[in-house]
């Protein structure tokens, strides 16, 4: 069941996506954005999480998620640590992202060549 | 902000610009959703699947296996970038590919492919995040922010 939720749920972000993109006219950036400060908004009002026990990986892998990671790795180290932890904190969940991003980015940028 | 950049211009520039809004081809949505829909649909399907078998092979938990997950689809993405097969798929799917998680990835490796011709530190370590750097800025600023609401409240609450 997970799957089918998964499915239609990261389909009709995408489809938020296509929309920002075509009727609202943003630039790819201005659309990926906004998604990242909607999943960040989402996850501080509290929709984000119960989205993601509902969806899965529907929720986990479009690029909201990404704004609901910063908020959630901030908050919890601002529990342990108060203030200074929402600075310590905001890479700490989205550390796999990021970093695999890179490393990968970077090893393919070594191996292939760019195609026209 | 589009009325103010309009005030700027020239009678002829905002002539042609009419024209040229005239002539733009209208953009088929129904399609593009359709598309958008079903190809981020599909993505994410794949990550779930991706999470499952995480879950059940490797002995992870529902919370710790979305990081590995997430690093497989960025693997898998880079590697399609590489062989120039994502940008196919998303010329197709527009923001099906690249709204997922994928498609920060495809923008980290295609930017790094592309600069890679002025040299590994100017072109691909400086290039690298010349797409996705708006994502992790507006996402960090924005989580900043909130984090920052959020502890006070629990503070003074």
């Amino acid at each position: 069941m997970t799957f089918l939720w998964a499915f239609l749920v990261g389909g009709v972000i995408c489809l938020i996506g296509q929309f920002l993109l075509d009727v609202v006219k943003l630039t790819p950036a201005h659309t990926m954005s906004s998604l990242v400060v909607a999943g960040a908004v989402l996850d501080g009002v509290g929709l984000y999480d119960p989205l993601i026990k509902f969806a899965g990986a529907g929720a986990t892998v479009p690029i909201t998620s990404f704004g609901n990671a910063l908020v959630h790795g901030a908050m919890a180290e601002a529990e342990k640590s108060g203030l200074v932890g929402v600075i310590t904190g905001i890479f700490e969940v989205t550390s796999a992202g990021i970093s695999s991003a890179i490393v990968f980015g970077f090893l393919v940028a070594l191996v292939f060549r760019p195609k026209g | 902000m589009a009325d103010q950049k309009k005030k700027k211009l020239t009678l002829t520039q905002q002539e042609y610009q009419e024209l040229a809004k005239r002539h733009e081809p209208a953009r088929p949505l129904a399609r593009n959703f359709l598309r958008a829909f079903l190809v981020g649909g599909v993505i994410c399907l794949i990550g779930q699947g991706i999470q499952e078998m995480f879950i059940h092979f490797f002995d992870f938990t529902e919370k710790t296996a979305g990081n590995p997950t997430v690093a497989v689809l960025i693997f898998l993405s880079a590697l399609l970038t590489g062989l120039g097969w994502y940008d196919r798929i998303a010329q197709w799917a527009g923001a099906g590919t690249s709204v997922p998680v994928t498609g920060f990835a495809n923008s980290i490796t295609s930017a790094a492919l592309e600069h890679r011709s002025e040299g590994f530190v100017l072109g691909v370590g400086g290039n690298m995040f010349k797409l996705a750097g708006s994502v992790i800025v507006f996402g960090v600023a924005s989580a900043f922010v909130i984090g920052l609401i959020k502890t006070l409240i629990k503070m003074g609450g």
